[in-house]
């Protein structure tokens, strides 16, 4: 009963809260279209707004040929402390994880299930005693690899998403994080990536609805909150690491 | 949180004399405005970024309630929640009922100036609900018990050694002085913790209306696992932050690590739009976004509707002189530096926060350094100029300046008292030209020596240069 009546109070809070915060923000732009809000010109200037999805300024910086923008997304993404490795094609990427894993004597990779990553051969990990796992990651695990839905050259970014077959942990939980990054898919500005998202996931009823989550990564985990001196590898992966498809 | 921001002097005095806190203040000064210079300098179109940062959110601003009810449709599309708080009091009662709700026992957070404006974990606490500050900065200084006095480097004003002690005292591990040890260790024992949790708390940089998403911005991926983790993730966060699109959100991104860290970019930027879709293996089944207003929809229409431009980047106070000497807990309450000093008043009372606006040289090093030009030291103005109305300010400079304004109105006496008090300074000084302790003027000369006016009265320099046919 006493739960009831503190949901309720709860729920009228908020309620007050919202009609108090909607009057004090018309109130002090004077509104004056109907009961006080804004004018049906005024709405429809802020939907045409949203509808034009407009482009702010785009820097210079990556505005160039597309050769040239990869040697950038390189090149920044190098001055972010990600480990770069080019490799001709997608099918070397089981024998590039089982180096890289070997070497730092890694016997595990927990594996998004992606379609691209699933059709690849995995038998160069089973040569290296390495086990692949095709699950969300947990507490403890070492090495993580994902695919990623695009490379933004203006700062050496990847950007990932969540989707049934590409869990967020394995992003975040590991203390390596392997992204596989296509050519083809890296683009200049952050705004050319938007554009990517909004044809996969927009042109729905309702506009863009975006994945539960959409990450921008730049650089393995860091901190400089001791002494404003930078560390490296602070609670996300300590290690990105890029396999480059030159295909 | 406690509010000390009468005691701005007490605590600035203090400040100045406290050896530890002078060295770890060098740390900032060092870094930050160097960073960000670089990071400028590389950026060839900065200043049009700027403007267009100022005329956006200007925009934002002048439609405020048609964004956030664009962004909170959205938010329930996308299968979140959305709740309004007017107050403190309002906000912390909604997200402790969430956590009641999920029978939550520990609240991991991610770094949020929102929930220290509004006093969130004191009041989890009280109500029996953990919470675990997991930012590197707030961890160190929740086991201190300690607050943030920097919006982005929250434990500035500490050393190694400070660190060092603290983790040695709670985790009872051997003490080290490596910060690479010491950051191992935090993230060895936060990681049970980011597990068990039963709900991540988290700030927003941005509020985006077309997608109904929020987007933190992190460097060490605390962020992440605080709102990943958990069954329940909410997003505490004030009304001023939406901007309309995805493209408006990538304007301010460029503007925010730069002027900030001097990063090019922070390592993770990310949207959340919602709790976990059908299909997905992990991420939160529920998500909550908690608009505070908290005065900020008071500030609309008003001169201080500027102030709610600020994307908290911090610039202002990383190159403000009185920061740097006096490091922003002598401010006494959340927002120190610059924008503290607009924004306190607002949010605890002229009456309280008087003392800060005050407290500016007016260099406008703040404003020129302000990714979205807000006119810091024009907004402190109008508080002190609402102080001097309220009759609040301290009775000397009422006195001093009812007096002032007296002889101003009356040039004849005006001319007069100030060649005789020229004269008169002249003499106090002496051979030195210094005045070393004058009555009235110990608020100055107890510290340094007043240079005695030189030569002729402004009037009288004037007055000869008109006769010479000089153009002024």
């Amino acid at each position: 009963m006493s739960a009831g009546i503190k949901a309720m109070s709860v729920k009228q809070t908020v309620a007050k809260s919202r009609a108090e915060i909607f009057g004090n923000i018309r109130r002090g732009l004077g509104r004056k279209g109907n009961s006080g809000e804004a004018s049906a010109e005024q709405k429809q200037a802020v939907q045409n707004r949203l509808n034009a999805q407009a482009d702010n300024l785009i820097p210079q910086r990556a505005q160039l040929p597309h050769d040239e923008q990869v040697e950038l997304f390189k090149a920044m993404a190098t001055e972010a402390v990600a480990e770069l490795i080019e490799l001709d094609n997608i099918a070397l990427v089981p024998q590039a994880c089982a180096d890289w894993l070997k070497t730092r004597h890694i016997d595990q990779l927990i594996s998004a299930s992606s379609s691209e990553i699933n059709s690849l051969d995995w038998s160069p990990l089973l040569n290296a005693d390495v086990d692949r796992v095709e699950r969300v990651a947990q507490a403890g695990d070492i090495a993580s690899l994902t695919s990623s839905f695009a490379g933004i050259a203006e700062t050496g970014t990847l950007m990932l998403h969540s989707g049934p077959d590409s869990p967020t942990t394995l992003n975040f939980l590991p203390d390596n994080h392997l992204v596989i990054l296509r050519r083809s898919t890296i683009v200049g500005v952050y705004e050319e990536a938007w554009k990517k998202v909004r044809a996969a996931f927009g042109g729905t009823e309702s506009g863009l609805t975006l994945p539960r989550t959409v990450n921008m990564i730049t650089g393995p985990s860091r901190s400089a909150d001791i002494e404003q001196k930078l560390q490296m590898g602070a609670h996300g992966p300590k290690t990105l690491v890029i396999f480059l498809i030159n295909d | 949180m406690q509010i000390n921001t009468p005691f701005f002097k007490e605590r600035a005095h203090d400040a100045m004399e406290d050896k530890n806190l002078q060295r770890a203040l060098g740390n900032l000064k060092a870094g930050f405005p160097e960073k960000r210079a670089i990071a400028v300098s590389r950026m060839p179109e900065f200043e049009e970024l700027r403007n267009q940062g100022r005329d956006l959110k200007n925009h934002v601003m002048e439609n405020l309630d048609l964004y956030l009810e664009q962004f909170e449709a959205k938010v329930i599309e996308n299968g979140g929640h959305v709740h309004w708080a007017r107050t403190s009091e309002d906000a912390n009662k909604i997200i402790l009922d969430i956590c009641k709700q999920e029978n939550a026992k520990t609240v991991t957070k991610g770094k949020s100036m929102v929930t220290e404006e509004i006093g969130l974990n004191d009041y989890l606490e009280q109500n029996g609900v953990q919470p675990v500050e997991t930012d590197l900065g707030e961890y160190i200084l929740q086991l201190r018990g300690d607050h943030p006095s920097h919006i982005i480097a929250p434990a500035i004003h500490l050393n190694l050694d400070d660190v060092a002690e603290a983790f040695h005292e709670h985790h009872k591990r051997p003490k080290s002085d490596d910060p690479a040890v010491l950051m191992q260790e935090a993230r060895e024992v936060l990681r049970d913790k980011f597990v068990a949790a039963d709900v991540g708390i988290t700030g927003a940089n941005f509020c985006v209306a077309e997608t109904g998403s929020t987007i933190i911005v992190t460097n060490e991926g605390n962020g992440d696992l605080t709102q990943t983790l958990p069954k329940t993730h909410i997003v505490v966060t004030s009304i001023e932050k939406v901007v309309p699109t995805l493209e408006d959100m990538t304007l301010f991104l460029r503007l925010l690590a730069r002027s900030a860290t001097g990063q090019e970019f922070t390592v993770y930027n990310t949207l959340s739009s919602g709790p976990r879709r059908e299909g997905d293996q992990d991420g939160p089944e529920n998500f909550h976004v908690v608009l505070v207003d908290n005065g900020r929809s008071e500030m609309v229409g008003t001169e201080l509707q500027d102030m709610l431009r600020c994307i908290r980047c911090s610039a202002c106070m990383n190159h403000c002189p009185v920061y740097g000497a006096v490091g922003g807990h002598s401010y006494g309450w959340v927002y120190p530096g610059p924008m503290g000093s607009v924004l306190t008043p607002q949010m605890i009372g002229i009456e309280k926060g008087g003392m800060l606006p005050n407290a500016s040289t007016f260099c406008g090093k703040c404003e020129s350094v302000c990714p979205v030009k807000i006119p810091l030291p024009k907004l402190m103005r109008h508080w002190r100029e609402d102080e001097f109305e309220k009759h609040l300010s301290p009775k000397a400079v009422r006195y001093g300046i009812a007096g002032w304004a007296f002889l101003a109105k009356r040039p004849v006496l005006y001319k007069t008292y100030t060649r005789m008090a020229t004269w008169f300074m002249k003499r106090w000084a002496g051979k030195k030209g210094k005045i070393e302790k004058m009555p009235l003027a110990g608020g100055w000369t107890d510290w340094r020596d007043m240079p005695a006016p030189q030569g002729k009265t402004f009037m009288q320099s004037w007055k000869e240069q008109q006769k010479a046919g000089e153009q002024p």
